[in-house]
């Protein structure tokens, strides 16, 4: 296991941020924290980046302590934060230098180092624009670019894609995608969004601190029975205690939408439609998204 | 991991920033000059308020720098000197040597003066007041580190500039000597650091001055000792690990 967190909590005076968390990711796994803001996902990364120490409990990357050992581990993670942390009124070439240099790298090795960054994320033709002229998806790029400069075991992202337009979230997805490919690069990234999260191997759904449930994307939908039916009702209630008397479903009113987990939920939307003429103003069905999960899990959405 | 690469890269960060923005800069110049123009022809004085000038511009021009590293912050880019492995010692050192040169080169420009100032301009003197404005600058640099280092907006910044150095600037001998002042001033001036920045310049223009300041070898030694103590504290500060 290259990242290893044992235990782990975190109080901001007496708000508890992180509670007894405990988890670990495989070398070469793309492992996504999913869960709303302020659920904890940015102090557990803020952790794993050496930035921060926890009230309780350990975090392990590649076998070295995040608080006693962070030079070890500063040497083995890429991070590639939610703001960006370039210099803005330098050139792409010379932020990629400088990271390199206070990596401790120099002469030929730093050029080697940053041709291939440059190369890797299709940078070299903008190498000697200033950051500030680029767009957000071109930044971000160069964020990765940076991260990656002393070769890390793992990338550590949080909110890879906040920010960005669907092409380029696409885009930086595809790079995560053929570095763990291409390089067996560990990352673990930080998501709110389902898209990001359902093309990770594995998650974690983090709630209020605490995990909520873990699974490959595929696994955490399988617990959700079936498929999920959603209406739109005229009565008050959503029409939820007579579906539950009726036909025996357990249906939950969030935001005025009820809404029904069941096997088989085409056959449902003819019968509950039939049954109730006139009181259900829409109906939809959809298979079970990680919204579901979450919505399941904590009784609360994700976004 | 080398110590003074990283130095070297934060360092050389600072200046190519200050070049790139440099019609930013010479704005807060001109209050110096001003002040001295305006001053030293008032009184008909022009060598006296000449080292107090030095002072000024090199404190101004040393704080100014050292909002960068607000700036560092606010923009993310200290984020990632955070999480490198290069050591906190060598972070402080490269950002201090940086806004330290930003503002001698600053504050050098003004020994264009020293004629107007009646004092002859040759080699050994330029060397050796440069040499001295390095020093009050890295000495002014590592305290603006220190108050940087915690402080998210600029605001904060000029209200000790303002309450705290411009003070501390008045009663440093830049305005009136220590001979001309009351017992208890005269103590307060002792006490003040920035009296040993002014009479080191003041000592290398007139060596022979005597209006009460204290000598050079002092001035300098108090001055580095400042400095030192300073940037040792401000990689302290740096060094503690966050919990919030």
């Amino acid at each position: 296991m290259i990242v290893e967190v044992e235990n782990l909590s975190h109080q901001y005076g007496s708000r508890k941020a992180l509670d007894g968390l405990s988890f670990a990711v495989p070398k070469g796994q793309i492992f996504g924290l999913l869960g709303p803001n302020g659920g904890g996902k940015s102090t557990l990364f803020r952790i794993l980046a050496t930035m921060m120490a926890p009230s309780e409990g350990k975090a392990r990357i590649g076998g070295f302590d995040v608080v006693s050992q962070p030079q070890q581990v500063r040497r083995r993670i890429g991070v590639v934060f939610q703001t960006q942390s370039l210099d803005r009124k330098l050139t792409v070439d010379e932020n990629l230098r400088s990271q390199g240099q206070l990596f401790g790298f120099s002469g030929a090795d730093l050029s080697r180092r940053v041709e291939d960054a440059l190369a890797r994320l299709r940078l070299a033709d903008r190498r000697s624009d200033i950051v500030d002229t680029l767009s957000g998806g071109l930044k971000r790029r160069v964020e990765i670019a940076k991260a990656l400069l002393h070769e890390p075991e793992v990338l550590l992202m949080d909110e890879p894609s906040t920010g960005l337009d669907p092409g380029v979230r696409r885009e930086v997805t595809q790079h995560i995608e053929d570095l763990r490919k291409t390089r067996g690069v560990t990352v673990l990234l930080t998501t709110h969004i389902l898209d990001e999260a359902e093309r990770c191997d594995r998650l974690l759904l983090i709630h209020q601190g605490r995990r909520v449930a873990e699974g490959s994307p595929a696994e955490l939908k399988a617990k959700v029975g079936g498929d999920v039916v959603v209406m739109e009702t005229s009565s008050s209630d959503g029409l939820a205690p007579q579906l539950r008397e009726r036909f025996n479903v357990d249906a939950q009113v969030h935001d005025g939408h009820t809404r029904v987990e069941i096997a088989d939920g085409h056959r449902f939307i003819a019968t509950v439609v039939e049954a109730f003429p006139g009181a259900i103003t829409s109906i939809a069905l959809h298979k079970p998204t990680l919204e579901d999960v979450f919505l399941d899990e904590t009784g609360e959405q994700l976004t | 991991m080398t110590f003074w690469l990283p130095v070297y890269t934060l360092w050389r960060r600072d200046l190519i920033r200050f070049w790139r923005e440099r019609t930013r800069v010479a704005g807060f110049l001109g209050t110096p000059i001003i002040f001295w123009l305006i001053v030293g022809s008032g009184f008909g004085d022009m060598g006296f308020f000449y080292p107090g000038t030095l002072t000024l511009t090199v404190m101004f021009s040393a704080i100014f720098s050292m909002m960068s590293l607000i700036e560092d912050r606010r923009e993310g880019f200290l984020l990632s000197m955070l999480v490198s492995p290069a050591p906190r010692s060598s972070m402080v050192l490269g950002k201090v040597l940086g806004s330290s040169t930003l503002a001698w080169l600053q504050t050098v420009v003004l020994l264009v003066f020293l004629p107007l100032a009646g004092f002859p301009i040759t080699v050994p003197l330029l060397l050796q007041l440069a040499g001295v404005l390095f020093l009050i600058a890295f000495t002014f640099t590592s305290l603006g580190f220190l108050f940087a280092w915690k402080m998210d907006s600029t605001q904060g910044f000029h209200a000790i500039m303002n309450l705290v150095l411009f003070p501390l600037w008045m009663v440093s001998g830049s305005l009136f000597s220590m001979q001309q002042a009351h017992g208890w001033m005269q103590w307060l001036m002792r006490c003040n650091p920035l009296t040993y920045s002014v009479s080191a310049i003041r000592r290398l223009l007139d060596p022979s001055v005597a209006d009460g300041s204290p000598a050079l070898p002092t001035s300098l030694m108090v001055t580095a000792v400042c400095g030192i103590a300073l940037w040792m504290a401000s990689t302290a500060v740096a060094r503690q690990k966050s919990s919030t």
